[in-house]
């Protein structure tokens, strides 16, 4: 393993600050950073610990409002039962990370940023696994789990567990920087890379994820993960949904899928076409045809397609409390 | 000459009977010590580097910055200038080095420059391979003629892909250098053969060898050799002048320590009006890496199918060189064979367990597969529960069941033990063994204390040392046989000894004694007798020591196996996913020493099956040739709460336990790939042709399309 240096700040300021030397990478829960250093698939300078800083971990419910802090384990926001009653969608996501180990040490805003698991990347490939000459590895080779919604060269899938679903409800995330506190839409910490090299978040230097803010009062959400084991696994496909309105009326509908494109696939045709509609069968297939309306899969991944499709449906069916 | 037997049914206490393994309270609190457990003073840690690429060759290699680190003790070139590169994965250069972090550091630190070259790692497409070869061709009979007549034929292209062995345990061992003797701790199936394929590498007289092995985590038939690794840390221990550790790292275990060759075949397969199997084509292909792989055996278990053609081609890859795995070639020929009688029953309108009975005088053991399917069909429940094939495609959800026949020979090895009673009752096994997982120590615990009358913590085994006496490598299922032979004989000698000395005392003849309950008595007449101590005490002041062999006399052992397995599965039509709902497993082996151990053998075959079925396989990668998921992370097994409801039927009692003991460790792995695979085929319509069953296949076939293998 390559040397590297170890910072325990106590405070965001001091953490914050920290973050800003180049080479410096934020040390979460741990279980997939230290991994990537063993491998020597990334590099650090400094790894900058969040485990003792002040007010970066905790839960609050406040009417509809729900604040969840960065570092608050996936265990622990399972574990709030009010939390839960108030997005049981939740419930779903993290029960889908099948490894109390890993719901245990693992955070929430780790798993916001943690990094791809695209097996070339994983390999030292690069995140956009591009040969001498440009090509790429992924459209070349095994692409079985990548993306069917690619962007430029970046083929890799946002594996993130919450975030599918904090973006359908429209959550933000609060990020501090050297210049203060913003806030911006959950999807908006997401990029996909153009070069091998940038990163697959938006957060500039020096920037850290404190936490993220969502009213979870007046939508219905649910969850659907295509697993294809039962054991502890990656989804082949997650949808996430949020709708709003009264009675039987949709007013607003938000899709949103997971381990589909490089970021968090906010699946806007699809919500469009249930505005203002009742959900029914036919309304229900006609948003899971549109949120693959412009995918376009590989060599390999064609299922997905068809993974997404049903993922839309089922995740649609059960924010709406029917069978479909 | 003695009567070497095993005692008649009414007389058992411990054969047949279910008592836990001796070592499960070691191995499940932590203080079983395995080999990679050994952390001997002094340790050093090694490290290998291997080649990144599938095909090189090596045109530099600088170790100097390596041999510079602080820390670093041995760096040890394997594969050097101008060395041709097989496979990713192969080992090019190790280090020694005070800590593995150290060891790793120095690995990165070593420069090598590759010439790269082409590769090819894609044997499913055998049209594709550069060096594809023909590897053996047979007719039998009038294929074509009977083709030309039959009433029904299917053709289909099946296959299933290599995978690795995954032993949790990764390959290595300890080795500590004492002047010219060595000691080694290894990870090994083989305990008496080690040392001296070490010595013979090592230029060392083997009688110097010490190979030790009291626990081993998981082989599978990938651990017999010393490999290249362990000829390495042996190099590197001695260069060191200190004990050496090496084991492979999880990437390295899945690449090059042990894969299961793959098999692909276009089949044709015809029956008659009467559902009688007439015709059989089977143009089969398949590799193990770079060696290619031979034909496995088509058709299975109906081997005396009439009208018969084989012909099979051996596909070199790029990817490291295959090993026995878990029933070498049966759950191949098993699977491609069991779906192509299944769509064949399908085809003539006929339930298959129907259509495999009407065929079962083309096996070698009709009568036990004829008490096998009744026995499985009622656990199943299948007169009532099983459905012709489900071609409707209503509801997202669909189940089947599938059926599916195996066979193995299991015939105990070449094993010597040596039995001692000492004077004051205490009785011990010594054994070149070694106990793979399988429960070989309880099993020769027990046919101790079965022999000698005793209670099991009254006895004691010694295994996983090759100072013991000279016991087969634990491969094929020879084990249990080998062992309990040697021992039964061994014991049976010893206590006839005792008796012999006891006799006078209880005035009786040697043979009419026994030995049971702790006693010594005078069959019939249990008041004319002496507790085991007492007769023990006989002895005198030297231990009576007796060695027994297997082969021997008398009849102990045999050889040849049927059995059947039934799967029921959920197939979720519009994802893919299969589930498996339950396995049942019925299956003989001869005369049971532990049932629960035997149980256990199945679970655990059912269990690597449904892995194998649905999870598991080599991910090459046709750009880089690196196996995309040497990890066990997309290298997926079967979790617990994956594997349904396992339930098993063990074929005891008049017409089994008469043959004698038979091995089982590779019978219950090789049906769950075909029974399975006919579970999903009933239960959505069509033939999925490739294992494992993963949704992109299974939806691939939905859609009619025949799909990646």
């Amino acid at each position: 393993m390559r040397p590297f240096g170890y910072a325990a700040p106590a405070t965001v300021e001091q953490a914050v600050g920290l973050l800003a030397a180049e080479g410096s990478e934020a040390l979460a829960g741990g279980t997939d950073l230290l991994s990537l250093l063993k491998d020597d698939v990334e590099r650090v300078d400094r790894l900058v610990a969040l485990r003792g800083v002040a007010g970066l971990s905790g839960i609050e419910l406040d009417g509809g409002m729900l604040r969840i802090g960065a570092m608050t384990t996936l265990q622990e926001l399972r574990d709030h039962e009010d939390v839960i009653a108030a997005l049981p969608a939740l419930a779903v996501a993290i029960d889908g990370v099948a490894s109390p180990q890993l719901r245990a040490m693992g955070t929430v805003g780790g798993d916001l940023l943690q990094r791809p698991r695209c097996w070339y990347y994983r390999r030292g490939f690069g995140l956009l696994a591009l040969t001498a000459d440009g090509r790429s590895m992924v459209a070349g080779g095994d692409n079985r789990y990548h993306a069917i919604f690619p962007t430029g060269q970046a083929r890799f899938v946002s594996p993130s567990s919450l975030a599918p679903l904090l973006v359908a409800v429209g959550a933000e995330a609060v990020v501090r920087g050297p210049a203060g506190e913003r806030r911006q839409p959950v999807e908006a910490l997401y990029r996909a890379p153009e070069v091998d090299g940038e990163r697959e978040n938006t957060l500039a230097p020096g920037e850290l994820l404190v936490g993220v803010e969502a009213n979870v009062e007046g939508s219905r959400s649910a969850v659907y993960e295509v697993r294809q084991r039962r054991a502890l696994d990656w989804p082949l496909m997650a949808a996430a949904v949020s709708l709003t309105g009264s009675g039987a009326r949709t007013e607003r509908a938000r899709i949103v899928l997971g381990h589909a494109a490089p970021v968090p696939h906010v699946a806007t045709a699809a919500g469009d076409v249930l505005a203002g509609q009742e959900l029914t069968p036919e309304t229900v297939a006609a948003a899971a045809d549109a949120a693959v309306e412009g995918a376009r899969p590989m060599s390999g991944n064609r299922y997905k397609v068809q993974l997404a499709r049903t993922a839309v449906r089922r995740a649609l069916g059960r924010a709406a409390g029917m069978e479909i | 000459m003695a009567d070497y037997s095993w005692p008649e049914a009414e007389r058992r206490a411990q054969i047949g009977a279910r008592p836990a393994r001796l070592d499960g309270p070691v191995k499940s609190t932590g203080f079983a010590k395995y080999p990679s457990d050994q952390n001997p003073q002094g340790l050093l840690a090694a490290k290998i580097l291997t080649c990144p690429h599938a095909h090189a060759r090596i045109v530099g290699i600088d170790t100097s910055a390596a041999e510079a680190m602080p820390g670093v003790r041995v760096v040890h070139v394997i594969q050097g200038e101008g060395a041709e590169i097989q496979w990713a994965g192969d080992e090019v250069a190790a280090v020694a080095a005070a800590t593995e972090e150290v060891a790793r550091d120095a690995l990165r630190a070593i420069r090598v420059d590759y010439e790269v070259l082409p590769h090819f790692v894609t044997e499913a497409d055998r049209d594709g391979a550069p060096d594809a070869r023909p590897a053996g061709e047979r007719t039998e009979g009038d294929p074509d003629a009977a083709f030309a007549t039959a009433h029904r034929t299917v053709e289909r292209t099946l296959g299933m892909p290599q995978m690795a062995h995954m032993c949790l345990e990764p390959h290595g061992q300890v080795c500590s250098w004492d002047g010219d003797e060595l000691e080694v701790h290894a990870s090994t199936q083989a305990v008496s053969t080690l040392g001296g394929q070490f010595a013979t590498e090592l230029g060392v007289p083997a009688s110097q060898v010490r190979i030790r092995t009291e626990y081993m985590g998981g082989g599978f038939g990938s651990k017999f050799s010393p490999d290249r690794w362990g000829i390495v840390g042996a190099e590197l221990a001695r260069k060191a002048g200190a004990p050496v550790k090496l084991f492979l790292e999880r990437d390295q275990e899945v690449t090059v320590a042990g894969s299961r060759p793959s098999a692909f075949a276009r089949i044709r397969a015809s029956a008659d009006e009467q559902g009688r199997l007439v015709a059989w084509d089977s143009d089969s292909w398949g590799s193990g890496g770079l060696p290619g792989t031979g034909q496995t055996p088509l058709p299975y278990v109906f081997s005396r199918l009439p009208n018969r053609r084989t012909r099979h081609t051996s596909v070199p890859t790029n990817l490291a060189g295959s090993r026995a795995w878990r029933a070498p070639n049966h759950p191949q020929a098993c699977f491609l064979t069991m779906s192509v009688l299944d769509d064949l029953a399908d085809e003539l309108g006929l339930d298959p367990i129907d259509f495999l009975e009407r065929n079962l005088d083309l096996t070698g053991r009709a009568d036990t597969y004829r008490e096998q399917f009744a026995i499985a069909a009622e656990m199943a429940s299948w007169k009532e529960r099983w459905q012709p094939r489900d071609r409707t495609r209503e509801g997202a959800v669909h189940r089947g069941l599938g059926v599916s026949v195996h066979t193995w020979g299991g015939r105990g090895h070449s094993s010597n033990c040596d039995v001692t009673v000492h004077p004051d009752g205490a009785v011990e096994a010594r054994i070149g063994s070694q106990d793979i997982g399988t429960g070989t120590r309880t099993i020769v615990a027990q046919v101790l204390a079965e022999t000698f009358g005793l209670e099991l913590h009254q006895v004691r085994v010694s295994l996983g040392d090759n100072v013991y006496p000279q016991s087969g490598p634990s491969g094929g299922s020879s084990t249990v046989g080998g062992v309990t032979a040697s021992t039964r004989r061994a014991a049976q000698d010893a206590l006839r000894e005792v008796l012999v000395l006891v006799a006078p005392r209880l005035e009786a003849e040697p043979e009419q004694l026994v030995a049971g309950g702790g006693r010594v008595f005078v069959e019939g007449d249990s008041s004319r007798g002496m507790s085991w101590r007492e007769a023990a005490a006989q002895i005198g002041g030297a231990p009576i020591s007796v060695q027994g062999r297997n082969p021997g006399p008398g009849r102990l052992i045999s050889s040849g196996v049927g059995g059947v397995q039934i799967a029921e599965v959920e197939v979720d039509i519009e994802t893919g996913v299969v589930q498996v709902e339950r396995m049942i497993a019925v299956q003989d082996c001869g005369l049971i020493i532990n049932r629960r151990l035997a149980e256990s053998q199945v679970y655990g075959g059912l269990i690597m099956g449904v892995g194998y079925a649905l999870y598991e396989e080599w991910i090459p990668d046709p750009v880089s040739g690196r196996l995309l998921n040497a990890d066990m992370e997309f290298y997926k097994l079967a979790g617990l709460v994956d594997v349904g409801s396992l339930e098993v039927h063990m074929m005891t009692g008049p017409g089994y336990d008469e043959r004698g003991v038979i091995g089982l460790g590779e019978p219950p792995v090789i049906s769950p790939g075909a029974a399975i695979s006919n579970a999903v085929a009933n239960a959505i319509g069509v033939r999925v042709p490739y294992l494992p069953l993963t949704p992109d296949r299974v939806l691939d076939a939905l859609a009619g399309r025949g799909g990646p293998a």
